[in-house]
């Protein structure tokens, strides 16, 4: 029993430990991106590795889920005889929630996992021991840029799928099941509110915080070999997404 | 000259540095050699603040570096050059990238000064038409030759060696050997270099320490390392089986110590 809570308590030590080292590495990043400002080509590649480079990714998702939020709305809405209003409930639950938190999901599986995998192996090959010895600060090459690009980029992402996934919705309810063309986009002007699409905006922002944040986290204190690289990445997805949806929920509650 | 004194590093419960004292001095090439798995590697990154010792001093021109936060390490840094065991170049970057990096990074430079740095660079180590070739389209002597370009690029005054002809057949390492003692003489650095290469290694350095069991167990010039009477060294010179290094994986003792 003794045995059980020891190693219960070490897990938690270390856990908390864990924690501590990865807000510590937050702070030192934001640092770091205000005290050494990064060099505005390594920014610019990172938006196209992580913003550009997802968009297709996130047109593809985005168009099929406005697609499903047009049918599932339609059937829904049609029992209560307002099909008028499903302009408004596709653009609702996207602006306000689908756009970011899915936006931000295919950016983590896409790019984050990739942003991990880079900084891992750069880890266990000594590149980022060789950029220390060269007296040179190995965030502002591999974690800054990430950051800015990540904050950059996401609510960038989160607008087109916004737009495509409203383009979804008007492609299955107005085109192929008939809801008239006025309706859904003249009650999505009146119901949609500014307060909407900042909240959304709002969300994207921390959401780009969390991928680059824990994925950079994750490749920078990789364990040893292709197996800790590995390891590595699936636990900076899994925890990227996790953290994403958990904060969703919070900052939802504040922002409501 | 970098001072180590009393430097001990403990990974998880493995002791792999047990009081380590080493003077390396100016101007010389001191190589440091030892059984594999002894912490040499680890040694060196001490000397570079790359790893803090759990105890123990480490100096470098007179100032202790085990203290210093990242500004001031990177201050000590700028006197020092790098060669991996691997090289370490950058991977997503060409050779002229890679070598360049620093001067990009560190100078103001115009683009037409560092490309002439550059060839000059990879001419020193008798490398020329690859700049636009990725690491991983190089030979490991190519790749050791780049690595030395690049450390040698910022007129360090310590270029610290790790292992710098491992992997390398016995032609390229004698190659490597020659261009560290010819770029030595050129330029005049301080250099450590970590080798299991016996006894090529003695053609080249002017003194050598011998790691053992977490401790300097021997040190002195080359001819008086040739003829010492211990007989770990004895038996690490010759080769032998027989004697008190054991094969990596069977030593420990009552305080802990395994060679990692």
């Amino acid at each position: 029993m003794t045995h059980v809570i020891q190693r219960l308590g070490a897990w938690t030590i270390a856990r908390v430990a864990d924690l501590g080292r990865m807000l510590n590495f937050l702070l030192y990043a934001v640092y770091v991106c205000v005290a050494d400002p990064v060099r505005p080509r390594h920014i610019i590649k990172q938006i196209s590795f992580i913003g550009a480079k997802s968009s297709f990714v996130i047109v593809l998702t985005a168009g099929f889920t406005g697609m499903v939020l047009g049918l599932q709305g339609y059937y829904t809405l049609t029992k209560f005889g307002s099909e008028g209003m499903l302009g408004v409930a596709v653009a609702l639950s996207l602006i306000r929630e689908l756009g970011p938190v899915l936006s931000a999901l295919m950016v983590t599986g896409r790019a984050g996992s990739a942003i991990t995998a880079e900084i891992g192996i750069m880890r266990i090959s000594e590149q980022i021991d060789a950029l220390e010895t060269m007296a040179l600060e190995p965030f502002k090459y591999l974690v800054s840029p990430k950051l800015i690009a990540s904050l950059l980029a996401l609510p960038l992402l989160c607008a087109i799928f916004d737009l495509v996934g409203i383009w979804g919705g008007y492609l299955v309810g107005v085109r192929l099941l008939g809801v008239n063309p006025g309706a859904y986009f003249g009650e999505m002007k009146n119901s949609v509110e500014w307060q909407d699409v900042y909240s959304g905006m709002i969300k994207s922002l921390s959401f780009g915080v969390i991928i680059a944040w824990v994925c950079c986290y994750k490749g920078y204190y990789t364990g040893h070999g292709a197996e800790g690289v590995s390891r590595a990445t699936t636990g900076a997805v899994v925890l990227s997404s996790v953290l994403i949806l958990i904060w969703d929920y919070f900052i939802t509650s504040v922002l409501l | 000259m970098i001072s180590l004194r009393g430097v001990r590093k403990w990974f998880g419960s493995q002791l792999v540095l047990n009081g380590v004292d080493l003077e390396i001095p100016t101007g010389e090439i001191t190589a440091i050699i030892g059984p594999s798995g002894e912490g040499k590697s680890v040694l060196l990154k001490h000397m570079i603040g790359l790893l803090r010792p759990d105890s123990g001093s480490v100096q470098v021109d007179g100032e202790e570096i085990t203290s210093l936060g990242r500004g001031g390490l990177n201050r000590v840094r700028e006197k020092f050059g790098m060669l991996f065991q691997n090289a370490a170049l950058f991977d997503s970057l060409t050779v002229f990238d890679n070598v360049a990096f620093p001067l990009q990074e560190k100078t103001k430079l115009t683009d037409a000064e560092i490309a002439q740095r550059v060839r000059e660079a990879l001419l020193h180590v008798g490398l020329s038409g690859v700049d636009a070739k990725y690491p991983d389209q190089l030979s490991g002597g190519m790749k050791k030759r780049v690595g030395l370009a690049r450390a040698l690029l910022m007129d360090p005054r310590i270029i610290l060696f790790d292992e710098p002809t491992t992997g390398l057949d016995p032609v390229m390492g004698r190659g490597i050997h020659h261009m560290i003692k010819e770029t030595h003489a050129k330029f005049g650095y301080t250099a450590v270099v970590v080798s299991h290469e016996i006894p090529e290694i003695f053609d080249i350095a002017d003194r050598v320490a011998v790691l053992y069991r977490g401790s300097i167990v021997a040190s002195g010039t080359p001819e008086e390392i040739k003829s010492s009477s211990d007989p770990m060294v004895r038996q690490f010179i010759s080769g032998s089986l027989e004697g008190p290094i054991q094969l990596e994986g069977t030593m420990r003792d009552e305080e802990g110590f395994r060679p990692v």
